[in-house]
């Protein structure tokens, strides 16, 4: 027996086997139990067979990442023995349905045999045996039920008194097992702890609330792993908070139907992943000549093509910044969890209206789908900020209305159809300050211009990337988006006087880029290290072509997963 | 207002002659007579010959991307149910790159008005063979002569659940005008199938061609407008004679109508304000 204040726990199995609810339940367990959780789940694009696993990282710190070394691994069959046993921490133990088959010999030392399906027929159905587990792993790591029952009860409410009362068997029937007959009793015991006002969220949802906060009215979606939890939390709620939600025909449709919702004035948003946003690059430019405020997410999973549908990736960062034909303004932010996804949700937001462009949100399946322990989610210091959106009274006092007006800053005085002496055309060909079609080659260059003063104007005005760790540090670690958590929980593990040595840049807002701020930055550090979640170093090259220092020492991982813990540790360890 | 309330000052850039006066000519009449501000009508252009129209009628005005007209538009009208919204696509730019969207609008009956501009031709890419070219059509790009099947929007929309399907001629703008006006105040998706010549690129499909075949089924006191195997029937004769008038109608509700959240003021003139997340955060505690 040890006191741990930590624990990575592992459930596998084939789709259909209940691991994600199983893990889920487990997840809402441990919150209400005061801890601070992060999950993490590997499922192959299908719906029955493969091999599916969740892991959750429960601690009583805040984590934001995940190991890739397993504490307790439940494993339902013994395909969940071939893929995971190996990733068993020492000292880690293995319980498995010792119903269904005989464990290794090679694993034997470090096992536990569970008559999972047994309990499970014996409290009414088989497919309880992943709630059995979840007791059984509960009497290992010396939780007690109460909270359980409760979590239990809540997921199987609707479904019927006899199914709550079977799931409870099921769990208690787990738990004493272990307590009778496992040797050692506990592995570990986990302290017990205040409950904190916490909620259990991923970025997909946590950035769906920043935008509806922010007085999101209209979404348009066509469903893409690991963008489609947007789509339909969104579906589930726009009812009781009064928004259009529409899934449309294709992503093609999906953006333009959103650019006509803007264009009369709703504030609108779009997700996708990465082949759903190249249907969409057309429309993009779309979006920047007729100068149409667009939020437009993009969960990013590995390309090209179908690539890895359900796996992680930073890969579509040069694409974003370059997708369709011709120059024309945007601005790409890249949140870092899902406290950033909410906040950034409701940014883009304003950001679209007032500097009229597209704002691409740049998030991946790691923290899109990736559950954790998050503050509870509030509007406070949300701001709604239309920019230059002409009220009735103010258009009155212009004489000529122009939309595309010439201006110093870029933006200009935009209204909305319906709007009497406002009319204009949006127009899809270059057009003169009216929208009327222009071929004229000093035009041209006037709005093209004009077009682009948007982004010397937002230079000014956009946030630096933030500094982790000891600003005065020689080693500075360069990273962007979703690898924050990890880089930073692998941070904060070193010793005080390795911590002193290295500071860690995050970049949130990628475009346009903090040019002179990251090139201080490189300049005053003595040993640079980029780390990415792609193969080709994206944002190193984005830095080198705007800076003109090149990152030569880089860790880069694109093998479909996320960093694991150990792989930045490793890396600082080098460093 | 009078059809001029609608002429913007830009010189039109469409050939003398061309069908497309014809019925730009009817829909500015038709706004007129049903007295539409243009401050509230908005028209979405696709791209093409059709498309350039955007320069030349005053509404307010979006000119979208080839094939994408549609969706544009049905996503302006649920965000601002106020507005008048009419979408305006060529044959090729509607029914080849924007097919999709086509059959989609129509299951989906937003109240939108859909009006193809159809030559049976391409004629901004300098004439080649449209979706809706007959078969053996020649053109540039089929010198041999188009192999497929003529596209038929009014048999597709029919097939595909349209509440409103018409087809009118820019040879006959005074019967074009009482269609769009019949196509504008319908609640629904309403598509309007116009033959609008190409006096350039179409040698065949000339305005005198479709004055030998077309006859006006809105004349036959003998059609019924509901009767939806008569108007599949009626919409499949091609060859010597052409029909042309209202094929259907029906009055089923419109995607707006199903959605609660929209009874009330329009989306967009609901104030904009910070939106009160804490119910919707409390069901993740």
């Amino acid at each position: 027996m040890m006191q741990k204040n930590n624990l990575s726990w592992k459930i596998g199995g084939e789709a259909g086997f209940g691991i994600k609810s199983a893990g889920l339940m487990f997840a809402q367990i441990f919150m209400k139990a005061g801890y601070e959780i992060f999950d993490y789940t590997e499922y192959p694009s299908l719906i029955r067979g493969g091999h599916n696993t969740y892991q959750l990282i429960v601690d009583t710190r805040p984590v934001n990442s995940v190991s890739r070394e397993v504490d307790v691994l439940v494993a339902l069959n013994i395909n969940t023995i071939n893929q995971n046993a190996d990733e068993l921490s020492s000292g880690g133990l293995i319980i498995y349905d010792s119903d269904k088959f005989k464990m290794p010999a090679k694993y034997q030392e470090h096992s536990f045999g569970i008559p999972l399906s047994t309990i499970a027929k014996e409290a009414g159905n088989e497919l309880m045996r992943n709630v059995a587990a979840i007791g059984a792993t509960l009497a290992l790591v010396g939780q007690k039920l109460d909270i359980a029952g409760r979590i239990v009860r809540e997921n199987f409410q609707r479904k019927g008194g006899a199914v709550v009362a079977n799931n409870i068997k099921a769990l208690k029937a787990g738990y004493d097992y272990v307590l009778k007959n496992h040797p050692v009793n506990f592995i570990c015991v986990l302290p017990t702890r205040p409950p904190k006002d916490n909620i259990l969220i991923a970025a997909n949802e946590s950035l769906a609330l920043g935008a509806l906060a922010a007085g999101l009215n209209f979404y348009a979606g066509y469903p893409m792993t690991p963008s489609s939890t947007i789509l339909q939390y969104l579906a589930t709620v726009a009812q009781q908070v009064g928004i259009v939600v529409k899934h449309a025909e294709d992503e093609i449709s999906v953006i333009n139907m959103a650019l006509g919702a803007a264009h009369v004035g709703a504030r609108a948003m779009i997700a996708t992943s990465g082949g759903g946003f190249a249907l969409m690059v057309e429309s993009l430019g779309l979006t920047g000549i007729t100068e149409t405020p667009l939020v437009i997410v993009n969960v990013q999973r590995p390309g090209p093509a179908t690539g890895l549908p359900t796996w992680t990736e930073q890969g579509d960062l040069q694409f974003v910044l370059r997708a369709a034909q011709g120059d024309f303004p945007r601005i790409v932010l890249a949140p870092g969890d899902a406290q950033e996804a909410f906040e950034l949700g409701a940014e883009a937001m304003n950001l679209a209206e007032i500097y009229q462009l597209p704002v691409i949100i740049l998030s991946d399946k790691f923290i899109a789908e990736g559950i954790t322990t998050n503050k509870r989610l509030t509007r406070k210091g949300i701001k709604i900020n239309r920019g230059k959106l002409l009220t009735t009274s103010q258009l009155t006092n212009i004489k000529k209305y122009q939309r595309y007006k010439l201006t110093a800053d870029g933006i200009s005085p935009r209204t909305v159809p319906g709007m009497s002496q406002g009319l204009f055309i949006a127009n899809s060909d270059e057009h003169d300050e009216y929208g009327f079609s222009s071929e004229s080659g000093t035009n041209r260059v006037a709005q093209v211009d004009k077009r682009q003063r948007k982004l010397e104007t937002l230079a000014k005005k956009i946030p630096r990337p933030k500094i982790y760790g000891n600003l005065k540090a020689k080693k500075l670690i360069v990273i962007w988006g979703s690898t924050k958590g990890v880089v930073l929980d692998a941070y904060n593990e070193l010793p005080e006087k390795q911590q002193k040595k290295i500071k860690i840049m995050h970049l949130q807002y990628i475009w346009p880029l903090a040019k002179n701020f990251i090139q201080e930055a490189l300049k005053k550090s003595k040993d640079v290290l980029l780390i990415e979640n792609n193969s080709n170093a994206q944002l190193g090259q984005l830095i080198a072509q705007e800076t003109g220092v090149l990152i030569k020492n880089k860790i880069l991982k694109y093998d479909g997963r996320p960093f694991f813990r150990e792989d930045i540790r490793r890396a600082l360890h080098n460093f | 207002m009078t059809e001029k309330d609608y002429l913007t000052t830009y010189k039109s850039t469409w050939c003398p002659g061309c069908g497309n006066f014809g019925l730009a000519i009817a829909m500015r009449k038709a706004l007129a007579e049903l007295n539409l501000d243009p401050a509230k009508v908005l028209i979405v252009y696709g791209i093409g010959c059709s498309g350039n129209g955007v320069n030349f009628t005053k509404t307010y005005a979006w000119h979208s991307l080839h094939g994408r007209a549609v969706p544009t538009a049905i996503g302006a009208k649920l965000a601002n149910k106020d507005l008048t919204v009419i979408a305006m696509a060529g044959d090729g730019d509607g029914l080849g790159e924007g097919m999709g969207h086509f059959i989609h609008a129509i299951r989906g009956n937003a109240d939108v008005t859909y009006v193809i501009h159809d030559n049976k031709t391409y004629s901004l890419t300098t004439g080649q063979a449209a979706p809706t070219s007959d078969r053996g059509f020649k053109a540039k790009t089929t010198p041999e002569g188009v192999i497929e099947e003529m596209a038929n929007p009014v048999s597709l929309a029919l097939a595909a659940g349209t509440s409103f399907v018409a087809r009118g001629f820019a040879g006959n703008a005074e019967h074009l005008k009482e269609i769009f006006k019949a196509a504008i105040t319908h609640r629904g998706f309403s598509v309007v199938d116009v033959f609008q010549p190409c006096v350039t690129f179409n040698t065949v499909n000339t305005f005198k061609w479709f004055f030998d075949r077309l006859y006006n089924i809105d004349q036959d006191a003998t059609y019924n407008k509901n009767d939806l195997s008569r108007a599949f029937k009626e919409s499949l004769i091609w060859g010597a004679k052409i029909p042309y008038g209202i094929f259907y109608q029906n009055n089923r509700p419109t995607y707006g109508d199903e959605l609660p959240q929209l009874r009330g003021a329009a989306l967009v003139k609901r104030p904009m304000t910070v939106r009160d997340i804490d119910r919707l955060v409390k069901s993740f505690a």
